[in-house]
């Protein structure tokens, strides 16, 4: 399906990544947001709450994100595609209900724009220390997919992705951004509606009585969707349920639904792998990086090409499912990995984790930073360097 | 008030002729709910309701929270939501306004919607968004094992309250009107037929309507306090209970096993949250708005 | 040259980050080119002091932050005082002459050139539009713009009603800059 030309800003623009990501929103077709301000993530919901009136949806102001999070989902289930936005502190009271996503299957966009932490933190300064709390911070065990642009730009094209695969996948999807990229202005090209691409909701063809609202097949994991008013009298619940959707609290269902859970991801992997891949074949280091430190990371790689070292660039577009295979390939050659990001050393874990199952020795050097800014590109050039060693 | 009092216990009937029975899930009966338990007896004068209403039922939802009451959306045949603790207003809010055609009503316990939902409750109030919120007050958590609830009155034995409650507690219809709701009653779960008038009544209105229904726990509440089974209960809600509509929601405040204030406190127009919106950007964008949901001309 | 850092810097209601703003449309819409803008966020954007950092490039940019400015342009002592140290060996400083004073912190080499900007802006009428004639300054002196580009991007970026008032803003520090980087 192609856009609604209503919702989509034409043009070219210079603005910021928090504004191309409402537009982004827009474009993918998002007309509910439920919201609750907070630094540096407001400006998306304040150009959203500008833009929705003549574009023709809503926009409300909760009472807070406990409100937020789980009035999307209000949303989603009366017909909406949604979103909610936040940061830091904000994201630790949404948890719960990024869990009745993932639990309920609600197609949902989620945008953390990370500031630093714990707790109030640094509210107008960059981190990037959410990547583990979004995967990790609710409580069971459930997938979620996350996306990390590195641009205003990407803020546009990613949040349209994001929106597609929360369709597809029917599960909580994260536009994982950074107080740089949220606050940092460039160019963003919109194309026209025809040239966007969004992912309708799996909706059913069955009608009521034939329809189960969470029957799925051996081949597509992910059930078929209605909305309330349809006539489908469906029941939703947080509880382990069965097809139905009814309470089934007991092993059997519970050994069914949560593996169903997590394979639709899991078995999906492959399909969702999306990096960007510069220098990596030949390379003796290879630097892995996701959002704004990417761009850091570019810098000091290149001040190492000119040293004449062997350096590729792996960036991660979507840091969750994490890509472990690509990352066991690439180790096949590589002498090291190095790993820059704004947090004391999250994703390099998953990378050690990855390489746990390889039996080349690969030195995995970690390259962390509290937050608050960007890491200098020198420190990152030193580990190159000492990984080149 | 002829009814006897077994009848009122009944909970949700079962038999085949029971007019009721359509609008529940017959194939989630048996229900959890404990004998004696009042929150069944409200149910069946919600379906009556729902009867009464003429309502087109696939265009009504339900959504409750998480406890005894909030069971109740799971066993009814409507498009039925059961969310997370204290948080059925702001998802009936989502539900709302995303899709306003639908009718939705808030069906969950008194420590869901006053203690860990309070918040939500009275900006949902404030805003006079158009849900109908029925609350179960039966005193207590009933679903995690009778501790003190924000209904609690002074007096009692809670298990987290081992010696009695010294906290104050709330008064719902007091705290409903103050927050700008359109509607506000109060029955017990005795009254039935009232409760199933004010239920249909409240359907057929706009914006924030509440009604609180007391009811029995007799499992937890009644036993722990040596107060009888759930009959023992409605006895003393018949025999305490005076009906005084149009009273000063201030007045309403219940004690400990005291006089049970019961009627029609408020009812009153407000533009609802929708409304409000669609009239500002009217008059702001004039004929560039397009007021959201509503249909062409109508409403 | 390829990559061209600029720091903006003044006082809080100056337009100091408009005035950056139109720098970078002007480059990254108007000319095809890559530009990036950051805005000093945080303790150091609270209280009177304002700063903006822009990037521009024929290439992509990748790291966004400018740590040694090619450019400095500013309207405010305090600006001077913090950012002079760090503009690069020979690098431009432009400077509202009646609210800085230079002193010797700046680095050796450095080309100084002043615009009684506020004169001018007050001459036009409006005291405002401080910013934009220092935005034509800026394309004068440094040609890195070509003027039709910065007037596209100022006519955009500032309020409908105020064009006309801000292209004489735009064309007085144009003139100024061309001239004082022809004779300084
Ligand atoms: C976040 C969270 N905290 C605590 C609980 C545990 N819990 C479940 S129901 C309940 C209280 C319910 O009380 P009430 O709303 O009065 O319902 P009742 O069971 O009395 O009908 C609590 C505390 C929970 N499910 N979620
Ligand atoms: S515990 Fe109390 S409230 Fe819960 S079902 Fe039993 S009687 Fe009803
Ligand atoms: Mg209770």
């Amino acid at each position: 399906m192609k856009a609604d030309p209503k919702g989509v800003l034409t043009g070219v623009h210079f603005m910021d990544g928090d504004h191309a990501a409402c537009e982004g929103a827009l474009a993918a077709g998002c007309r509910f947001v439920a919201g609750y301000p907070i630094t540096p993530s407001t400006e998306i919901v304040e150009r959203f709450a500008a833009r929705i009136p003549k574009v023709g949806g809503v926009f409300i102001q909760m009472e807070d994100e406990l409100a937020a999070s789980i009035a999307i989902q209000g949303g989603v289930w009366g017909g909406q595609k949604v979103m909610s936005v936040t940061s830091g502190p904000g994201l630790s009271l949404m948890m719960e209900h990024l869990g009745y996503a993932a639990m309920t299957e609600t197609p949902s966009v989620w945008v953390d724009v990370q500031r630093g932490g714990p707790s109030t933190g640094l509210p107008t300064l960059p981190a990037q220390a959410d990547m583990m709390q979004i995967k990790w911070g609710s409580h069971g065990d459930y997938e979620i997919i996350a996306l990390s642009p590195n641009s205003p730009q990407e803020c546009f094209d990613l949040m349209i992705k994001a929106f597609n695969l929360s369709e597809e996948y029917r599960c909580p999807v994260f536009l994982m951004m950074d107080e740089v990229v949220g606050h940092m202005t460039e160019r963003v090209n919109i194309p026209s509606a025809d040239q966007i691409d969004v992912t309708e909701r799996k909706w059913t063809k069955k009608k009521p009585g034939e329809y189960k609202a969470f029957a799925t097949t051996p081949e597509d994991l992910v059930p078929e969707m209605v909305k309330a008013g349809d006539g489908y009298r469906i029941h939703v619940t947080g509880l382990t349920h069965d097809e139905r959707g009814y309470p089934a609290m007991d092993v059997p269902n519970q050994a069914k639904l949560i593996p169903r859970l997590l394979n639709k991801i899991r078995n999906n992997v492959h399909k969702l792998v999306d990096v960007r891949m510069d220098g990596c074949e030949d390379a003796d280091v290879i630097v892995m990086s996701f959002g704004i430190t990417s761009r850091v990371a570019t810098a000091a790689i290149d001040a190492a090409r000119a040293k004449g070292l062997k350096v590729g660039h792996l960036r991660l577009i979507i840091c969750w499912p994490f890509p472990v295979a690509l990352i066991q390939q690439l180790a096949r050659t590589a002498k090291a990995f190095v790993v820059p990001e704004l947090n004391m050393g999250q994703m390099v874990l998953e990378v050690r984790k990855a390489l746990a199952d390889v039996d080349r020795k690969v030195k995995v050097i970690s390259v962390p930073h509290p937050g608050g800014t960007v890491h200098d590109p020198e420190t990152i050039l030193e580990q190159i360097l000492e990984a080149a060693r | 008030m002829s009814e006897s009092l077994d009848l009122h216990l009944a909970s949700v009937e079962t038999s085949l002729d029971n007019p009721v029975l359509p609008f529940l899930r017959q194939d989630r009966i048996p229900h959890i709910w404990c004998p004696g338990c009042g929150i069944g007896t409200s149910v069946n004068c919600f379906c009556r309701a729902l009867s009464d209403s003429g309502l087109d039922l696939d265009k009504v939802a339900i959504v409750s929270g998480i406890g005894c009451t909030g069971r109740t959306a799971g066993y009814l045949n409507l498009d039925s939501f059961h969310t997370t603790h204290g948080r059925a207003i702001p998802f009936a809010t989502g539900l709302k306004l995303s899709n306003p055609e639908l009718n939705v009503v808030v069906y969950s316990g008194d420590g869901d919607l006053f203690a860990i939902g309070g918040n939500h409750f009275f900006h949902a109030a404030r805003r006079n968004m158009d849900i109908l919120v029925i609350c179960v007050n039966n005193f207590t958590y009933g679903m995690t094992g009778g501790q003190v609830a924000p209904t609690t009155p002074v007096g009692p034995t809670q298990t987290t309250m081992p010696y009695g409650n010294f906290e104050n507690p709330f008064n719902l219809p007091f705290i409903a009107d103050a927050c700008g709701a359109t509607y506000v009653s109060r029955w017990t779960i005795y009254h039935v037929r009232q409760l199933a008038k004010a239920m249909k009544e409240a359907l057929g209105k706009k914006g924030f309507r509440f009604i609180e229904v007391m009811s029995p726990c007799p499992t937890l509440y009644s036993r722990r306090n040596r107060l009888g089974d759930g009959v023992d209960q409605v006895k003393y809600y018949k025999e305490k209970s005076v009906i005084k509509n149009g009273v000063d929601t201030k007045e309403v405040g219940l004690g400990y096993q005291g006089e049970i204030v019961v009627g029609k406190f408020v009812d009153r127009e407000r533009p609802t949250w929708l409304e409000s919106m669609n009239a500002h950007y009217s008059h702001h964008f004039g004929d560039a708005f397009q007021p959201y949901g509503v249909k062409n001309g109508q409403d | 040259m390829a990559k061209t850092e600029i720091r903006v810097g003044g006082l809080g209601g100056q337009g100091v980050i408009l005035n950056a703003s139109i720098i970078g449309k002007a480059a990254s819409i108007y000319e095809g080119k890559h530009a990036t803008l950051i805005q000093a966020f945080g303790p150091e954007a609270r209280g009177s002091a304002c700063s903006a950092q822009v990037t521009i490039s024929t290439e992509d940019i990748a790291y966004p932050y400018v740590k040694h400015p090619d450019v400095l342009v500013l309207m405010s002592q305090d600006a001077y005082n913090q950012f002079a140290p760090s503009l690069k060996p020979g690098g431009l400083v432009l400077f509202e002459e009646e609210l800085v004073t230079l002193d010797g912190r700046l680095p050796e080499g450095a080309r100084a050139i002043g615009i009684p900007a506020t004169r001018f802006a007050e001459e036009l009428g409006r005291r405002l539009v401080l910013n934009i004639v220092m935005v034509g300054f800026f394309a004068g002196v440094t040609g890195l713009l070509s003027f039709e580009s910065v007037q596209k991007a100022v006519k955009d970026s500032v309020p409908k009603g105020t064009e006309d008032l801000n292209m004489r803003a735009l064309e007085k520090g144009f003139e100024y800059g061309r001239e004082a980087a022809a004779t300084k």
